[in-house]
């Protein structure tokens, strides 16, 4: 049930930001991750509330799996006071370190060094902390992923590395871009790590394996990289219309989307249909009140621009 | 007091602040095991374990990656990048990363780490081994650069760096790991920020930089003795912050000002003090501001070039000269 609500609620959340790109009450750009509810809501059920989460631009579920209010949300996209970082940031940067979710990076493979260092911590600390790091098929191909896939794996670290493999590279079919047919998974040998691929719409599937690369980090047997087959509904961006998908091939990925299948799968094994739909009122319901607690937020006060640069709380770089 | 090269004040610096808090770890490339391309970093491994001081591979981004990862979560990282030409590899983590995320994050996220490196030239390496880019760092919001000339000041900004909550890029320069000075007996913390004035002069205010230091001080000494020319000489140490209070009141107090600055012309430290200067003390300068800088060009190797090509005590005591006739 955590899991059906979890992606229930992240499909709210994405479908009403696009509507409030609409309205243009949302700016700027935004990567939605319709279609990706069910690896966000997979992995962050396997976590601890005081392991980490790094993830990309495409990172408004990893942020909402994490516990991020959806006003957080909402607001930070709006550019509102009431956003996770009080506009700083926005979209490509959801960040709620309260919960774990430790940022969202926008430079490909950037992050994937980061979460290791944060696995360093937990190793040298001996806290038995996890760090996550999600990032799309398109990272695979840049220097970070394979200098932070290699240090990890020679350090032994607690991090997990996870490809939302979506099948573009932006607008370019990934198959086209690399020299081996699964882009991580094809990879992980090269660091003496198993080749692990998922069903990145089967939040179960996602859930199970998960937890075996949890455990595996927490018990110091090091790194994981999993690769999860998924799709992405809408385009790359805001501004792309993702007119190069061949008809066919989006229809069979429409077919298995995430939400309605795990919602069948729970009617299925005898969960009353009264209860899931009382989950997608709730949800319905968060969603709108969020979207009105975000609207009636003011904007940032203009004082923020000459905030936060240092740990003080300024930016003075002269005295 | 006792006496320390700059490259054994570093390895002292860096144990310094790892004796003093277990979260202060260190890593980068031959750091651990070998003691450093410079020998800087010896018997630190020793001292302080294969866990706290980490050799790594030849991965500039996942060093400063990991660096970052690990000062978000709570450790103070000390992170090495062999030649700070290779800061380029890794610029985004530098300058994307670790730079904006506290500011993007509203302040949700603290990152109290030092990028070391070894800035400068003097070692005929070429090009690619010997450039002054601590402009790079300046140019940057979110970033504090420092520069030491002494290993005096190396421990004690070093020590600084390490226990300021923002990042650091810490320049050392490497043609000055052979000099010696006094150092402090006992813990030496110095302050960010502070610039040093280092010798008083009626005539005009040198400001330098690192290696330029030594040679402003033997190129004023000289001015004295054969030119009668007595000048103030200012370590600017902090690119940032700098140091305007110190530096704006040397220059009012003999109203002259050069810069000896080891960076290639276009956007050197100097020229933005120089634009601080024009706008807030415009009327106490008596001369025009002079920059003695590199030429805008990559560094030669040739022992001969590289000399003629970065400021030399001949320059400096030459444009001296002919600013203050």
């Amino acid at each position: 049930m955590r899991l059906y609500r979890l992606q229930a609620e992240i499909r709210a959340v994405e479908k009403r930001a696009y509507d409030l790109f609409l309205q243009n009450l949302i700016k700027g750009t935004s990567h939605l991750a319709l279609g990706h509810e069910a690896v966000a809501a997979g992995f962050a059920a396997a976590q601890n509330k005081d392991d980490w989460t790094f993830c990309t631009y495409r990172g408004h579920h990893h942020t909402l799996a994490r516990g991020a209010s959806m006003e957080g949300v909402l607001g930070e996209l709006m550019g509102r006071q009431c956003g996770l970082m009080q506009g700083k940031g926005g979209s490509m940067h959801l960040t709620d370190v309260a919960h774990g979710a430790m940022g969202s990076y926008a430079i490909v493979g950037a992050h994937l060094p980061i979460a290791a260092g944060a696995a360093w911590t937990a190793q040298y600390r001996k806290t038995g902390q996890v760090a996550m790091c999600f990032f799309g098929d398109g990272a695979t191909n840049i220097g970070a992923f394979h200098e932070a896939l290699n240090m990890a794996a020679v350090w032994k670290l607690p991090v997990i590395f996870v490809c939302e493999n979506n099948l573009y590279m932006e607008y370019t079919p990934i198959s086209q871009v690399t020299a081996v047919e699964h882009p991580a998974a094809d990879r992980a040998r090269a660091y003496g790590l198993e080749s692990i691929i998922v069903d990145g719409n089967d939040a179960d599937a996602v859930y199970r394996v998960a937890r075996t690369a949890v455990q595996r980090a927490r018990a110091g047997e090091g790194p994981s990289l999993i690769e999860a087959k998924t799709y992405r509904h809408s385009g790359h961006s805001r501004a792309d219309p993702a007119k190069y998908r061949p008809d066919d091939e989006l229809k069979a990925w429409l077919a298995r989307d995430p939400v309605p299948m795990y919602r069948k799968r729970l009617i299925e094994m005898g969960i009353v249909e009264d209860e899931v739909a009382r989950i997608d009122a709730d949800v319905a319901d968060a969603v709108n009140r969020a979207t009105e607690t975000a609207k009636a937020s003011p904007t940032p006060d203009l004082s923020v621009i000459d905030k936060d640069v240092w740990a003080d709380g300024g930016s003075a770089w002269r005295n | 007091m006792a006496e320390l090269t700059y490259r054994d004040a570093v390895a002292a610096g860096i144990a310094q602040e790892m004796a003093r808090d277990e979260s202060v770890v260190f890593l980068g490339e031959d750091v651990a095991a070998a003691g450093g391309v410079f020998k800087a970093t010896v018997g630190l491994l020793e001292k302080f374990g294969p866990i706290r001081v980490r050799d790594t591979p030849i991965s500039e981004q996942a060093i400063l990656g990991a660096a970052m990862g690990a000062a978000m979560t709570g450790l103070r990282p000390i992170a090495e990048i062999m030649f700070s030409d290779f800061l380029a590899v890794c610029w985004d983590i530098v300058a994307n990363e670790i730079a904006k995320t506290r500011y993007m994050t509203a302040g949700q996220v603290t990152l109290p780490l030092v990028i070391r490196t070894a800035n400068g030239a003097g070692s005929r390496f070429g090009a690619q081994h010997s450039q002054s880019v601590e402009n790079w760092a300046m140019s940057v919001p979110g970033l504090k650069v420092v520069a030491p000339s002494t290993p005096a000041d190396v421990i004690g900004l070093l020590a600084a760096a390490v226990r300021d909550p923002d990042p650091v890029v810490f320049f050392e320069h490497k043609s000055l790991y052979a000099t010696k000075g006094e150092v402090p007996d006992g813990e030496h913390v110095d302050t960010l920020g502070t610039a040093k004035v280092l010798r008083r002069g009626g005539d005009v205010t040198v400001l330098a930089l690192a290696a330029m230091v030594p040679r402003a001080i033997a190129a004023v000494e000289r001015l004295k003795s054969e030119h009668g020319i007595d000048a103030t000489v200012v370590d600017v140490r902090s690119l940032v912050p700098l140091d305007t209070k110190t530096i704006l009141a040397e220059i009012v107090r003999t109203g002259r000002m050069v810069t000896v600055e080891e960076n290639p012309r276009l956007c050197g430290w100097g020229a933005e003090i120089a634009s601080i200067a024009a706008e807030e003390c415009f009327y106490d300068l008596d001369a025009p501001i002079v920059r003695i800088t590199t030429p805008h060009v990559p560094l030669p190797s040739a022992d001969a070039l590289e000399d003629a090509t970065v400021p030399n005590v001949e320059r400096i005591v030459e444009t001296i000269r002919r600013a203050v006739d």
